[in-house]
């Protein structure tokens, strides 16, 4: 074995965790913030300046908080269940491009050539935790939480991958990276403003990449349980759903689950439509390593952008009803992604 | 070292397990997940065996996994089948017992 | 190919967990052995150059089919066959058949002499499998991929049927 692929790839995944742990910790303070915002109030801004101590006082509150066990629940899943509902959501972003270069290493962990079946296969995953934590506690709230996230996760995936196919029938191949360079040559697929302007192919393709980034976005939310689909966690409804006998930490480890998720969703998002690490007229890191950081930090610019949005959706939209939001994922958002398909296949037979 | 024999015997060992959970076990959802070890185990020979019949280009043959392919879709039909025929029994009968449902046994 | 070492880590990962999956009492047990189990069976897919496959398997399994076993379960909440008895007689008479079933297979598996030379090498590392598959099942296998299709539709038609209330 290469001790320096194995040293890089450890730096690499040390570094990401790190960073994204963070990035989770602050993306707390700024829903609260973000909602202060929005209703026209201050939000946390006491511990530390302008409140950027508050990560720190919410992790020391849940960790010396109580670890109260209810006694009626199924020990070994019930604890089993937060681990479960954290650890899929991290691992996707193994496979995410989030910068191009540094020092002539390519900063992405796993540069798999099924690279977006991965990230399905895992985040397909986190159903478990919930549809555990829901059966184990043995009470009605949170298994009423437990089904209804079930259903609306299995529901929603559908539309999340047909949402991507016509992606792939453009690019023709499956590996991220490759997406991101598609993109570097021809422009954004949400926005094509740059590379050969004289294509009109392009820009009729423009239209169902559209169609594909709403429906991935709306499906996102979805997977990820924020609001408008947040049913599974409904408070007026559930008393607070899967995780209503959760305390402590163990609450903490689905909330920050939560964000998790969000993150990594934004970061496929950004991956597949907004041009990964590419922006406009700045180079990638084979020219310097001052580029490779630059790259980077775009990315996880982007990421944030993405993220203010699922915010601004949560504090601006009501709550959907369950029928709703089953009849909306298979009556609309299912045919609409699989006719996107028919269209860019069309496209793509005359005009490519 | 991991020759084919070694896939096709733990291949076989799997078999077996999901045959003796068919045999052996009296509930319907058991025997179900039985079934589908049994058919997990006859994915592992096929990829075992396109992995061992390389084409002259270099590259294992694919027509066995396609196979592989095909199993996983018809599993996935069958289980959605099988679940629908549990869930109406145990509306019927509130058993997913296999001994209890005997109305047609002579 | 995979180090013994690793081969043997998920193989035997693989048939613990199937076991597991008929011993266990507990139905919702049973199925997250399952799950495990199909992470070992996924692992040695990638063993054997197939990552198309193996990332399927996880998909498709573990991230579709067992959740459906998982809902159903909770869905009847299968809890009181816990406190069935064991038929003994029974169970070892299925346990003996399944024994004498993988002695037979063993015993083939030793009559073929081929299976004892090593894997041969591939031309790359990381074959694209997924085009390669792809191109098969779109120009040599669409007749039975088109076949699969209506195979599923009549699975998804029979599905509403079956688990429809009765309205008279």
């Amino acid at each position: 074995m290469n001790y320096v692929f194995i040293g890089t790839s450890l730096a690499k995944i040390i570094g990401l965790l790190g960073f994204v742990l963070g990035l989770m910790n602050y993306a707390v303070y700024a829903e609260r913030r973000v909602s202060a915002l929005m209703q026209d109030r201050l939000g946390p801004n006491r511990v530390g300046f302008a409140g950027l101590a508050q990560p720190f006082a919410d992790a020391g509150k849940f960790l010396l908080k109580e670890q109260f066990t209810p006694a009626q629940v199924n020990k070994f899943y019930y604890f089993l269940a937060p681990c479960l509902a954290m650890i899929p959501a991290i691992i996707t972003i193994s496979v995410v491009p989030f910068g191009s270069t540094l020092f002539g290493v390519p900063m992405v962990i796993a540069d798999i050539n099924v690279g977006i079946l991965f990230v399905f296969a895992i985040a397909s995953l986190g159903v478990y935790g919930i549809v555990l934590a829901g059966w184990s506690s043995n009470s009605k709230y949170p298994f009423l939480g437990g089904v209804r996230s079930s259903s609306q996760m299995i529901s929603y995936e559908l539309s999340l991958a047909l949402a991507v196919i016509p992606i792939f029938m453009l690019v023709g191949n499956l590996r991220l990276t490759n997406v991101v360079q598609y993109q570097i040559d021809n422009g954004w697929l949400i926005a094509p403003f740059f590379g050969d302007w004289t294509n009109p192919g392009k820009w009729l393709l423009a239209i169902p990449m559209l169609i594909s980034f709403v429906v991935f976005l709306i499906a996102i939310l979805a997977e990820t349980n924020r609001l408008p689909f947040d049913l599974p966690e409904a408070e007026q409804e559930l008393a607070g759903g899967y995780h209503t006998e959760y305390a402590s930490m163990k609450f903490g480890m689905f909330f920050l689950g939560e964000y998790i998720a969000m993150i990594t969703g934004s970061a496929i998002i950004v991956t597949l439509f907004f041009g990964g690490w590419h922006f406009p007229g700045i180079p990638d890191g084979s020219h310097g390593w001052i580029f490779g950081l630059i790259n980077i930090a775009v990315f996880f610019t982007k990421v944030c952008a993405l993220i203010f949005l699922f915010m601004w959706v949560r504090w601006t939209l009501p709550r959907f009803r369950w029928d709703q939001l089953m009849r909306l994922g298979w009556l609309f958002f299912f045919e609409i992604a699989l006719v996107n398909i028919f269209i860019v296949a069309i496209i793509l037979m005359f005009v490519h | 070292m991991i020759t084919l024999e070694h896939y096709l015997m733990v291949s076989g060992m799997l078999f077996a397990i999901g045959f003796a959970g068919v045999m052996v076990r009296r509930n319907i959802i058991i025997i179900l997940m039985a079934l589908e070890l049994m058919l997990n185990a006859a994915n592992l020979s096929l990829v075992a065996f396109s992995r061992f019949h390389v084409n002259a280009s270099g590259t294992p043959n694919y027509n066995a996994q396609i196979f592989v392919f095909f199993i996983i879709t018809v599993a996935a039909a069958e289980v959605a089948v099988g679940l629908a025929i549990v869930v109406a029994l145990f509306r019927l009968r509130q058993t997913t017992n296999v001994e209890d449902i005997t109305a047609l046994k002579f | 190919m995979m180090s013994p070492f690793l081969f043997w880590i998920f193989a035997i990962l693989m048939l613990v967990f199937g076991a597991a999956v008929i011993i266990n009492r507990n139905p919702v047990a049973s199925a997250l052995s399952l799950v495990v189990s199909f992470f070992g069976l996924a692992a040695l897919f990638l063993s054997l150059d197939a990552y198309f496959i193996g990332v399927i398997q996880v998909l498709v399994y573990a991230g579709a089919i067992m959740v459906l076993f998982l809902f159903i379960i909770m869905l009847l909440d299968l809890r009181a066959e816990e406190l069935r008895k064991i038929n003994w007689i029974a169970s070892a008479g299925g346990i003996a058949v399944a024994l004498a079933l993988m002695f037979q297979i063993f015993s083939v598996v030793e009559k073929f002499p081929a299976a004892k030379q090593s894997f041969p090498p591939l031309a790359k590392p990381a074959p694209d499998d997924v085009r390669q598959i792809g191109l098969l099942l779109f120009n040599n296998y669409t007749l039975p991929f088109q076949i699969i299709g209506i195979v599923i539709l009549v699975a998804t038609v029979g599905v509403i049927i079956l688990s429809r209330r009765e309205t008279r």
